[in-house]
């Protein structure tokens, strides 16, 4: 698979802390790459310097050849970046519609990819009129994860989608990533919950203090229990 | 489906309007029904031209976190101009003629609103923009920036108050036995509905109010969606301090007496609309604007004493109740 994403030495400080300290990542096209990590380990920190929040100090951050570190958050968006942060970031004082319509950037919103939208997440059309604010915690990560694919889009960030969900909303999203990726979709998710990854991961990366630590293919790591252990150790309960 | 003037079915804070409607009914215990409907027309009056300034205000506050106490330079300047626009029209105002009258009054809206949108541009790109995120900073950049704006307006205008008296038509008063309106206030009243159905409709049913709407409660994630929450801060910033022109113009023609401290001292009318209708709201700021104008009214006809206080009491009371002002903007 072709790398769609790559980053190299990526550096990042956030004030006076040193967050990222070296990260290499790639995303191949295509495939759903999962981002492990204990909490404080800079996950999040990746995603928003791949999508210009905070800007790297050092490194390489490419996206298709094109070097993103320059570029503004709004530029880089428009290169085909979606990012779903860890707060969702849906307008609440917005309905579910104009929500869409905001995402909806370069036309009005197509009509099969609406249906489309629907089938994966039902809840959006029933509640399509309803300020966003009123929606329930797995409702709202539809609507930011719709958001993030109601136009095609060559990259997706995901920032721990299913973190408080209910199970059956985890099952739901689990078949949303899967039939994202049968759409063709490319993702970068990071993800707490390790059913999840196991579920719909195809590459993996594990971090810890700012760095990756392992780089490989999930089915690998979903099946060795020592390495497992090894990389994400005490917080494995959590991941489970 | 897309279609964003489509009907919005979502729950409507029924509160702040009933709080209104009590507000405006209390006095009837006290005061005669028909002086009663004199002094609300004249609260709304008031409350529209403040309205007319706040506005921008309130989205700028909300939409860029910028606490602008420049604001009422814009107020000022606006109505320093249409006094130089209106009496180099002289032959236009005198008439007793409606027609001519708006004519002579329609440039110096246009001069006002296009003189001070463009003194708004400069202002965000020096003043403000290198003091986006640090409040303390902006607070005393901005007061520097009004005192600025005043120095030159004394020095283009000169040092004493001057003159905007009203055109012929607009002076007097209409109706019959003991319900008199005065004119001015009429149009007032019409003026500042007008400016908030159009506000009403640029932010619910377009896309670039969407994009304002949606800049106030995150502008990180409209970056992430692809748009540039800078240019829109310039546009909000531009069409505030155009707002402000206008209103300065409604506020020096009700006053007549125009000097260049005038925005300066309406700055507290303004701050205690926007507080109380919630920081970013335009629909809360006004519904704030209408309850201090009426507020302001009914207290300086029952109490007199109490009429300067009357409206940091309003301020305290709906704090009290409503921490965050009337229609609190939801921030993440």
């Amino acid at each position: 698979m072709a790398e769609l994403l790559s980053l190299a030495g990526v550096h990042t400080h956030i004030g006076r802390y040193h967050i990222l300290e070296g990260v290499d990542l790639i995303a191949p096209e295509g495939e759903l790459t999962m981002l492990l990590g204990r909490n404080g380990a800079g996950k999040t920190t990746t995603l928003k310097t791949i999508i210009g929040l905070h800007r790297a100090s050092a490194g390489a951050v490419r996206f298709q050849s094109r070097d993103l570190i320059p570029l503004r958050t709004p530029e880089i968006a428009r290169l085909g970046i979606a990012y779903v942060p860890e707060d969702m970031g849906i307008f609440a004082g917005l309905t579910v519609r104009e929500n869409l319509v905001l995402a909806a950037r370069e036309r009005e919103i197509d009509d099969r990819r609406l249906k489309w939208l629907f089938g994966l997440f039902p809840p959006l059309e029933k509640f399509w009129q309803l300020r966003a604010g009123f929606l329930s915690g797995g409702q709202k990560q539809m609507l930011a994860i719709g958001r993030a694919v109601i136009e095609p889009r060559r990259l997706i960030l995901i920032d721990e989608p299913t973190k408080g969900l209910a199970p059956a909303i985890v099952g739901a999203l689990i078949e949303a990533f899967r039939e994202l990726k049968r759409a063709g979709s490319t993702i970068l998710l990071v993800e707490q919950n390790f059913h999840v990854a196991r579920s719909v991961g195809d590459g993996v990366f594990v971090m810890d203090t700012g760095r990756i630590t392992h780089a490989g293919r999930m089915a690998e790591l979903a099946e060795d229990a020592g390495l497992q252990r090894r990389l994400l150790g005490l917080s494995l309960d959590a991941h489970q | 489906m897309s279609d964003l003037s489509a009907a919005r079915t979502m729950p409507f804070d029924p509160w702040p309007p009933a709080v209104l409607a009590a507000a405006m009914l209390v006095p009837l215990v006290w005061i005669a029904p028909s002086t009663w409907l004199i002094l609300t027309v004249a609260g709304f009056a008031m409350g529209m031209m403040i309205f007319i300034m706040a506005s921008g205000l309130t989205l700028v506050f909300g939409l860029m976190g910028v606490i602008n106490f420049g604001h009422g330079a814009f107020v000022s300047l606006g109505a320093f101009l249409a006094a130089s626009v209106l009496t180099r029209m002289t032959g236009w105002t005198a008439p007793d003629a409606l027609a001519l009258n708006l004519v002579a009054v329609g440039p110096a809206l246009i001069v006002a609103v296009l003189v001070t949108g463009a003194l708004g541009w400069a202002f965000e790109r020096i003043i403000i923009r290198p003091v986006y995120d640090n409040h303390l900073k902006q607070i005393l950049v901005t007061i520097g920036g009004i005192i600025v704006v005043e120095q030159m307006i004394h020095v283009l205008w000169g040092p004493d108050q001057i003159p905007l008296p009203r055109p012929t038509a607009f002076k007097g008063s209409v109706g019959a036995g003991d319900l008199v309106f005065e004119k001015y206030r009429l149009l007032a009243c019409v003026l500042g509905v007008a400016v908030f159905a159009g506000l009403h409709a640029l932010l619910n049913r377009t896309k670039f109010g969407l994009l304002v709407r949606a800049g106030v409660e995150n502008g990180a994630m409209v970056e992430a969606l692809g748009y540039p929450i800078r240019m829109l801060f310039v546009v909000v910033f531009v069409a505030g301090s155009a707002l402000a022109g206008m209103g300065g113009v409604m506020w020096g023609l009700y006053q007549e007496i125009i000097t260049a401290g005038m925005g300066m001292e309406v700055m507290v009318l303004i701050f205690i609309v926007i507080i109380v209708g919630g920081l970013g709201s335009v629909g809360g700021c006004f519904l704030g604007a209408v309850l201090v104008g009426l507020v302001a009214n009914y207290t300086g006809f029952l109490a007199p004493k109490l009429a300067l206080a009357s409206n940091i009491l309003l301020m305290v009371v709906v704090l009290m109740w409503r921490p965050q002002g009337l229609y609190p903007v939801i921030r993440q």
